[in-house]
Parts: structure tokens; sequence; C-alpha cells
């Protein structure tokens, strides 16, 4: 691999890292809205007359 | 859908950027860096527009959602703008030998414009939530789009020789199929911005409902 080329695949290489750790973390919050929602839903449930 | 198309996008301009486009004479392959590092930084300058529009419209038609929105686009284009610096940096060495120059008015501007709306996180968090931290939050955003068209321009404003032009006012300086493939890239960057933000306000549209939510059941 020329030095050019190391350069170029490291550039990209940023660049795909960056959107993978973005992409996990709003992977990551999505989930944990997810399972907010569930616990707000299953509390609502048990406050209800008939829950 | 639309990830999808931003998926499919980003996937056409890396195969026309290694495959399809002709390798620059000058530079060669690290030249193919320039495919995806202008398209990034001109997202990045999109952004920061973005959350300025935002926060004009918060101050002039104070509602309250334009907060959120000029904030998440703020905070995409500096993500932008750090992968801007990076490649840049990562080009630079590739082409200059050197991973910064000083001398380069662009360079030294586009940091100057960067750390401007990296300072915005700092302000905005300092400040309570409510009014008063989305007014300074919209003001502070509505100053730093002022220093857009001065990163934008300086370079030909101050003759700066040692960051390339090659959009002139002769047109693009490069072949056709480069252009088509740098107008496909900035395309794909685009549209993947785009889903970030619709994805990234979403989510911290519906923490706020479920915070709300939350208080009142409890």
């Amino acid at each position: 691999m020329s030095s050019g080329e190391k350069y170029v695949a490291a550039a990209y290489g940023v660049i795909f890292v960056t959107v993978l750790v973005y992409v996990v973390i709003i992977a990551a919050k999505l989930a944990r809205l997810e399972r907010e929602t569930a616990e707000l839903a299953e509390l609502a449930r048990r406050r209800s007359p008939g829950g | 859908m639309l990830a999808a198309t931003a998926a499919a996008l980003v996937g056409l301009a890396i195969v026309l950027a290694f495959f399809v486009a002709p390798e620059d004479a000058d530079q060669g392959i690290s030249q193919r860096i320039f495919y995806f590092h202008v398209p990034i930084a001109l997202t990045a300058y999109v952004c920061f527009g973005w959350g300025a529009w935002k926060a004009l419209l918060l101050l002039w038609k104070r509602e309250e959602r334009y907060d959120l929105e000029s904030y998440v686009a703020v905070h995409q284009g500096t993500i932008f703008g750090a992968l801007t610096l990076a490649t840049g940096s990562i080009w630079a060495k590739a082409s200059w030998g050197k991973w910064w120059v000083w001398d380069s008015n662009q360079l030294v501007l586009f940091l100057v414009l960067f750390l401007f709306y990296s300072a915005y996180f700092m302000l905005r968090f300092s400040i309570d939530e409510g009014p008063r931290r989305a007014n300074v939050s919209a003001v502070y955003a509505l100053f730093g789009v002022a220093l857009i068209p001065v990163s934008f321009l300086a370079i030909r404003l101050a003759e700066d020789f040692i960051h390339p032009t090659t959009f002139t006012r002769d047109g693009p300086q490069m072949t056709g199929t480069m252009f088509f493939t740098f107008c496909v890239a900035w395309l794909a960057i685009t549209a993947l911005a785009y889903v970030f933000y619709r994805v990234e306000l979403l989510g911290k549209r519906l923490d706020a409902n479920l915070r709300e939510l939350r208080e009142a059941l409890t």
C-alpha cells in the first residue's frame, strides 16, 4: 500500500467510524426511549382504575 | 426510505470516487479525499446556516420548537465541521507533508468557525432550561452565521495559494466525471445529514415528551 493510499484509507476510515459511532449513539438513545416509554405505560396502567 | 436513499447514494458516491472518476494528474490518489472532504465542509456550512435560520425564526415567531431545531442543526454542523477538519488534515499531510498550515486563511477561518460553534454548547448548557437559554442560544447561533461567508470566501478574498480553489468564476476546475462524482457525493452527504437531523430531532422531542409525562405521572 502506497503512502497516498494509506492517507485515503485513513480519511475514509475517519468518516466511516464517525458515522458508525453516531449511529450507535442514536440507536442506544432510541433503545432507552423505548424502555422508558414501556415503563411509563406500565406506570399508567397500574394507576388507571381498572389496572 | 430516506435513510435507505442516503445509504445508497453514499455507496454510489464511493463507487464513483474510486472506480469511475479518473486519477488526478497532479495529486494522484490522495485527491480522492476531495470527493467527501468538500461535500462534508459544504454540509457543515449548510447545517450552521440552517441552525441560524431556525434561531431567527425563534426570535421572530417565538415558537419554542425552533430552539430544538436550531440546536440540532448546530450539533450536526459541529459533527460535520469536525469531520472536515479531520479529513482536511489528512489530505494536507498527503499533499503538503504537513497536518496543518497556519498560513492558509481558509483553514484558520474554518477552525475559528468550528470553535465558535463548539462554544455554543458550553454557553447553552451553562444556562438553565427555559426561554432565556433559548434566546441566548439563538442570538449566538445568529452571530456565528456571519463567519460562514467569510470562511467560504476567504481563499478568494485573500488570494490564498496554499489551499486549492476548485470552483472559480470560470466554473469547476475538474473533468466532467470528477464533477459528476463530486455532485453525487454532495447529494449523498446532504441526504445523510438530513436523515441524522430528523432522527436526532425526533429523539430529542420524544425525550422531552417522556420527561413531561413522567413528571405528570409521578
